[in-house]
């Protein structure tokens, strides 16, 4: 590692002013501007941070890749006076089918009620165009999606130019009526037909201006909001597919164990409404154990309880949490060697669940010479291409279907489900449902890794000099294909190394938002995939909420060395006007520095990624009578009462969609920095069920009012990221807060999960518990 | 195996299976009536959640036998009618204040919601954060704060 440090610093001969240094250069793996340092600054001069993500980020990344195959994006206009859309990206409640649907009926100048948005099939064409993730989908379909629209609209007008008999800068285009100056009309329902052209060929695509957009900007409820609230919203085991029989897998006792033998298939076989019991061998694609297919679920769940089967143990077998943290200790790479004073802090973050509500799920119906999944698939051209390399079949033969998702937050970027179905339905013979139960899901599902942030933070006086992070993890699986657009894009990373994709995405997302002099923020994994001993993936804003929270409090730690308000501290330093402007906003909002009685007190984060500013105030009450309170079978502790979350996003397309993702993110900053995480202990984890797993509850979440998002006016032409964005900022404020309450800073996440296990855990054989019977005695 | 008879959503239906069967498998895979999700099969998540007779209670967790041939049960896609309107309060509540993300807790949030508000008004009082906070819902998505809003809402047109 270049962690060499060339130069001098020299602090001013008199002493008296604050501003110390008059220059240094320093050679690292990040540039550094030593010019604001020679010239006369004023006494708060911050030493300039040039990093990376300066010039390119991932979100530019992935945006680049998506690209490449815009021309295969299509806006249809229907008879009917509708237009469609199969959006080639999964819909798991982040809400873009809203905003697309919003983008394109504004281009079009129609009603948003008659634009149809569906989730396109798997093709295999769009290569890079089909993967939802990065929190890209809207920066990346912002102008395809534009220009298809706009093309149509060109078109549909030049038609009605013809058939009305009058010029196209006269005709006058408003919700899905075309109207000449003589009062006649036409409807683009009318037009559908004749406007279709019968060679492909090329035309300009004239975009509106913003100033002419009248839905972009607007806040709008989403398209599905009647379908959820009366239950019709269909997710895949609300499908009716024929033949597709309830199925469920008995898990292995130890992460990723093999099914070697079934000592009682026919007992089982026999039980009521059961069709098949196979197994299911463990591989890189299906995690596997031994199927059940019947009738019903409830049938699925009483023979996976008797089934008897002898196991081969997964390779994480015996480890647990100290085992793990002392191989992440052992690959920590060395930090920079310091300058001045320097502070210097491990954090740890421990294991926490990928786990949406809707567990994974998916519909195979695999014959000899065919294949149909259904399943809410992130990355459905990888899915599609791999199964069919499994099942032998052509591509052309497997279609992969996405269906809406029942949240995501990373789990599905793998199609686990999917392959898992797949096999089944193989094995078998016969289409199947299947569908995980929770206590798998937590147990054998993809988790956030755990990993340890190291900071030391240089200084001198009242300046940063130098900022280091070292980041060591679990490896974060990227084996979705990602990796294929990382070669493709990049073209410099060797096909198989893994190690090469997690890097890139590490060095595409970590930043300094600060004026800290040199800085390094170097990744180094262990256990990588495939065949890795725990199941990773890139769960909601993948490293960004450790990174963030090991940095934002070192930030606060520096500031109160150097005597600062946190607040005051990071305005001196912050590195764009933007983030001032969303740290103001913030500060302003949550009337920052107000007084706090004993054991209460308010933190501050803040985070740049996906084109975009957070900045976050947290309100955490941690006195005796909140953090003792009780709730059956729930955790409790510290309270977050208060959260004001000001962002900016360059172009918000919807505010009310955003403002509903930051609010969803901050939940998860609460639970991530109080509550929510998975204990390893002999191979396995011993969360199985949302009472033992603590995402926030009702009872940890703020009481009425106490969440502000303050979304910041347009000031960009694209939309930046969203659906991930609420996380890191407010998971760092959480924390910040603990620590100015408590006056102790926390160093391993979350801060309960050292404490004694608050839950029995639930066995590991039978892999699955059986449901209650009292539930009558709990009706309200 | 037995035949259960029992009124769902203003409709008797019988089924044959067995007694044990929980509520949500007869409801989900037996009925076809796919608006109470599962979550967990725990009685904690409370995704399933239902009304029985006017309650909010968890299928997942209720063997068929323990429901009698009288017993009226709703799920969300019968909500409306109890009321006798297009929407319940509690639904429109949730549409104006877009509570859902991706929606797959929503039909137990409303169910549970609703039976809560009955619950405090039975006691002749307002409902409080601290009423709010007794519920167990989980959501994944993180929608409780407007969930709060949107109970507050629908209380005073209940």
């Amino acid at each position: 590692m270049p962690d060499v440090v060339v130069g001098e610093a020299r602090t001013r001969a008199n002493g008296i002013s604050r501003r110390r240094f008059i220059g240094y250069l320093i050679a690292a793996p990040t540039l550094v501007a030593a010019a604001d340092l020679r010239a006369a600054q004023p006494a708060r001069a911050s030493v300039a941070t040039v990093q990376p993500v300066d010039f390119y980020d991932l979100t530019d990344f992935l945006t680049d890749a998506a690209n490449l195959t815009a021309a295969l994006i299509t806006v249809t206009v229907n008879p009917d006076g509708t237009a469609s859309f199969a959006l080639p990206r999964a819909e798991v409640g982040q809400g873009i089918t809203t905003a697309i649907a919003m983008v394109i009926a504004d281009e079009l100048d129609l009603p948003l009620s008659k634009v149809k948005i569906t989730l396109s099939d798997a093709r295999p064409e769009l290569e890079f165009n089909q993967l939802t993730g990065g929190s890209n989908s809207v920066h990346s379909l912002y102008d395809q999606v534009r220009i298809a629209a706009a093309i149509a609209r060109g078109q549909l007008a030049a038609t009605a130019a013809t058939q009305l008999q009058t010029p196209m800068p006269k005709l006058a285009l408003k919700n899905g009526v075309i109207t000449a100056p003589d009062g006649s009309a036409l409807t683009y329902g009318d037009l559908a037909r004749p406007a279709a052209t019968q060679r492909t060929r090329a035309v300009l695509a004239q975009l509106k201006p913003a100033s002419q957009q009248t839905l972009v900007g607007t806040p709008q409820p989403r398209i599905d909001a009647m379908e959820i609230v009366t239950g019709t919203k269909q997710f895949a085991m609300d499908l009716e597919v024929a033949g597709a029989l309830p199925t469920m897998v008995c898990r292995p006792p130890t992460i990723n164990g093999t099914a070697l033998a079934v000592l009682n298939q026919s007992q089982v076989r026999a039980m009521d409404g059961v069709t098949d019991v196979a197994i299911i061998p463990h591989t890189q694609f299906v995690p596997g154990g031994v199927a059940v297919r019947a009738a019903t679920f409830g049938q699925c769940i009483d023979a996976i309880r008797a089934l008897e089967v002898t196991w081969a143990p997964g390779p994480a077998a015996g480890k647990s949490d100290p085992d793990v943290l002392a191989d992440l200790l052992g690959a920590e790479l060395p930090m920079t060697p310091g300058l001045g004073q320097t502070l210097d802090q491990r954090f740890t973050f421990y294991f926490r669940p990928g786990d949406p509500l809707e567990t994974n799920c998916a519909v195979a119906d695999v014959r000899s010479g065919s294949a149909e999944i259904w399943s809410a698939m992130k990355s459905p051209i990888y899915f599609q291409e791999t199964v069919a390399q499994i099942l032998g079949l052509p591509v052309s033969s497997v279609k992969a279907h996405v269906t809406q998702g029942g949240g995501s937050f990373g789990r599905h970027l793998f199609a686990d489900a999917a392959f898992e179905a797949a096999a089944i339905s193989k094995a078998m013979g016969k289409p199947v449902k299947l569908m995980w139960h929770r206590t798998d899901n937590f147990r054998q599902g993809r988790v956030h890794p755990m990993c340890t942030s190291r900071v030391r933070v240089s200084y001198l006086g009242t300046n940063v000099l130098a900022f280091d992070q070292r980041h060591t993890s679990v490896a974060t699986d990227f084996t979705h294909g990602l990796g294929e657009m990382l070669s493709a894009t990049l073209g410099d990373l060797p096909e198989g190394d893994f190690l090469g994709y997690s890097q890139s995405v590490f060095t595409l997302t970590a930043n300094v938002p600060y004026n800290f002099g040199a800085v390094t923020q170097l990744l180094n994994e262990v256990y990588h995939p495939p065949g890795s001993q725990f199941n990773t993936s890139s769960v909601r804003n993948i490293y960004s909420p450790e990174v963030t929270v090991a940095k934002e409090l070192m930030v606060d730690r520096v500031a109160k060395a150097m005597g600062q308000d946190p607040y005051q501290f990071r305005r001196s330093f912050v590195r764009d006007p933007r983030m001032l402007a969303v740290l103001d906003a913030a500060a302003k909002a949550a009337n920052w520095g107000k007084r706090m009685s004993p054991l209460t007190a308010q933190g501050i984060g803040i985070h740049h990624e996906y084109k975009g500013y957070a900045a976050c105030v947290a309100e955490i009450d941690c006195t005796p009578a909140t953090v003792n309170r009780k709730v059956e079978n729930g955790y409790t502790g510290p309270r977050v009462t208060k959260v004001t979350y000001a962002v900016d996003v360059g172009l918000p397309i919807n505010p009310l969609g955003l403002e509903a993702q930051m609010i969803g993110g901050i939940m998860d900053g609460i639970a991530q920095a109080l509550t929510y995480s998975l204990h390893l202990q002999d191979g396995h984890f011993l969360e199985g069920s949302w009472d033992n797993a603590y995402y926030t509850r009702e009872w940890n979440s703020p009481p009425a009012g106490g969440i502000q998002v303050i979304i910041m006016p347009p000031n960009q032409s694209e939309p930046g990221g969203a659906g991930e964005f609420g996380v890191a900022a407010s998971m760092a404020a959480v924390a910040n807060a603990y620590a100015r309450a408590t006056g102790t800073m926390p160093t391993s996440f979350p801060i309960n999960h050292d404490q004694p296990l608050g839950f029995t855990p639930l066995p590991t054989v039978p892999p699955i518990p059986q449901s209650p019977t009292d539930g009558l005695q709990e009706a309200f | 195996m037995a035949t259960y008879t029992f009124i769902l959503n203003g409709k008797q239906v019988s089924v044959d299976c067995a007694g044990e069967m929980r509520l949500l498998w007869v409801l989900r895979d037996l009925l076809g009536v796919h608006g109470p999700k599962y979550g967990c099969g725990l009685d904690v998540c409370k995704a399933c959640t239902c009304h029985i007779n006017g309650k909010a209670f968890n299928p997942c967790s209720v063997p068929v036998s323990d429901i009698q041939p009288n017993d009226q049960i709703t799920t969300i896609e019968g909500l409306p009618a109890t009321v006798g309107q297009a929407l319940h309060p509690m639904q429109q509540a949730w549409l104006k204040y877009d509570v859902a993300q991706c929606g797959y807790c929503q039909p137990g949030q409303i169910m549970a919601a609703v039976a809560l508000v009955n619950e405090i008004r039975t006691t002749g009082r307002q409902i409080t954060d601290a009423d709010i906070d007794s519920l167990r819902n989980v959501c994944r998505c993180g929608t409780y704060p407007c969930i709060r809003e949107a109970i507050v809402e629908a209380a005073a047109d209940m």
